[in-house]
């Protein structure tokens, strides 16, 4: 796209990036009906649309915008009507500079690796300040299990990211998807097991959604959200997979190398994504919600020394085989 | 004047602005929120300034970790929605903080200012580089670095073990609590003094 206007290029960047990132969490939350539904034994949603109701997401949007946004009476008024977008935000931002393949990348950013890593760990912020504007105990009570699940978490996730970053000599997610080979699914095992349970925790996903607890604490932070703002909410969570499957696929599975890599990475990347999407939705039809100290434990006794394994694994494998 | 001196000037009177709304603000919530508007933007003050890894690093520490430890700690006192009397400061604490403040910003602008007032840096052609980044850290400033690990380290062994000594005083008063010296909880505290 050289040849265009530099500022066109820009708005035609954006726009591309704005309808992935409202397209792709509407697929992701349409398998997730689906997968479930069928997991469980029953059909899913069938009328909406006709085929399959392939447009019940569609539905539910005009649902959600036609319902009255409602702003508690005692609540912090600004806090509590921006937090929505707080928490949505960083997810745009994360998907403009993953690389769907060299060319096919919203915007191409030396340090990627850290930039997405950076604006995931802002997303909580909109969760806190849901959570303490609401004016409501479960609203506070699940802000701060929030808090204290993606605190613990992001540690195992930077250290697992930073392997990642080691073995391949540089911090360009470009660059890293570059450098992987098949022997990274061996070498890398287990900082992609912990990149994945620590995503699950960041996404408050089952089996890591003791912030939402519907039979404990209402809805978490979200309780008091009506309307649009909730909507907005939801979305943050489906695009958050999107931005964690995606993320996984490049930095674990190679992103797109495979076959016409030339002409089909694009479609490679995406296909790795949306398998990894479909295991972040197998695990929650398959597991329970954890108890908030097993959570911790998890991310302590567990995850961390698995990461900091992987990071010395990957040191010896980066200073014995140059 | 660049469009580079317009952004820079923009972000840095976002800065200043919600570093001054972040301690004149009378709700203890919004001095958070209004510091993590601070922090972000710095970051996005040194991403003007050709540090892309810096200003990164700053919104991966300052604005993801650390003020959102500020903002649970808050949360954990029932920080309350409005301004409130009790945690209200009187005129002369307010004075005071203002004064010092105000002369810690002139000692560092005292310093640093004539320091680096020749100093220029090429922006267009960024000569600071990650990897330029690490060997300063880790090869000319590899002591300093070091020992910061280890001063960090001492304050966490320090935490950890001021909690564990406190507890373990209170348990020796009570019988119940001298019998499990290593699982003494609140209830058990309360059982061993009644």
């Amino acid at each position: 796209m050289s040849d265009l206007a530099p500022w066109l290029e820009v708005v035609l960047r954006a726009v591309a990036v704005l309808a992935a990132f409202l397209v792709l969490p509407l697929l992701v939350g349409q398998t997730e009906h689906k997968v479930m539904a069928h997991m469980q034994g029953r059909l899913g949603p069938m009328y909406a649309g006709g085929f399959h109701g392939w447009a019940q997401l569609v539905a539910d949007g005009v649902k959600f915008v036609q319902k009255e946004d409602i702003t508690p009476a005692r609540a912090d008024r600004w806090v509590f009507r921006l937090a929505p977008f707080v928490a949505l935000i960083p997810y745009l931002v994360a998907l403009a500079v993953i690389p769907l393949s060299p060319r096919v990348v919203g915007a191409d950013v030396a340090a990627s690796v850290v930039l997405v890593l950076a604006v995931i760990g802002v997303g909580v912020i909109g969760t806190l300040m849901a959570g303490w504007a609401s004016a409501n105990k479960y609203s506070l009570l699940g802000a701060m299990r929030a808090a204290a699940q993606l605190v613990s978490y992001e540690l195992p996730m930077v250290l697992a990211v930073a392997s990642v970053a080691l073995a391949a000599g540089t911090l360009s997610l470009v660059s890293i998807a570059e450098a992987w080979n098949p022997w990274w699914l061996l070498w890398q095992l287990p900082g992609a097991v912990v990149f994945l349970v620590a995503a699950l925790a960041e996404l408050q996903r089952p089996p890591f959604d003791m912030p939402l607890a519907d039979s404990e604490i209402v809805f978490g932070a979200f309780t008091e959200y009506t309307g649009l703002r909730f909507a907005f909410f939801l979305l943050a969570e489906y695009a958050g997979i999107v931005v964690m499957s995606l993320l996984f696929a490049v930095l674990y599975l190679g992103g797109w190398s495979g076959p016409l890599e030339q002409w089909l990475g694009w479609l490679w990347t995406v296909l790795k994504g949306f398998l990894v999407a479909v295991v972040v939705i197998w695990l929650r039809v398959s597991w329970p919600r954890m108890r908030e100290d097993q959570l911790q434990r998890l991310a302590w006794v567990w995850l961390v020394p698995m990461a900091l394994f992987q990071l010395a694994l990957t040191a010896v494998g980066v200073v014995v085989f140059p | 004047m660049t469009t580079r001196d317009i952004v820079f000037t923009a972000v840095g009177a976002v800065t200043a602005l919600s570093a001054l709304l972040s301690v004149t603000t009378k709700q203890v919530v919004h001095a958070a929120l209004w510091l993590l508007v601070c922090l972000g933007s710095l970051a996005g003050a040194y991403l003007v300034l050709g540090q892309e890894l810096v200003g990164l690093v700053q919104l991966l520490v300052y604005v993801g970790a650390i003020v959102v430890l500020v903002l649970f700690a808050l949360m954990l006192t029932r920080a309350p929605i409005g301004p409130h009397a009790e945690i209200d400061t009187p005129w002369w604490q307010r004075l005071a903080g203002a004064l010092l403040g105000a002369a810690t910003t002139a000692l560092l602008a005292s310093l640093l200012l004539p320091l680096f007032s020749g100093a220029t840096a090429d922006l267009d052609t960024p000569t600071t580089t990650t990897p330029q980044v690490a060997q300063a850290v880790f090869g000319t400033w590899v002591w300093p670095f070091e020992l910061l690990s280890v001063l960090l380290l001492v304050a966490l062994i320090g935490a950890f073990a001021v909690s564990r000594l406190v507890l373990h005083r209170d348990g020796a008063d009570g019988a119940d609590g001298a019998r499990h010296p290593g699982t003494v909880s609140s209830g058990a505290r309360s059982d061993g003094r009644g």
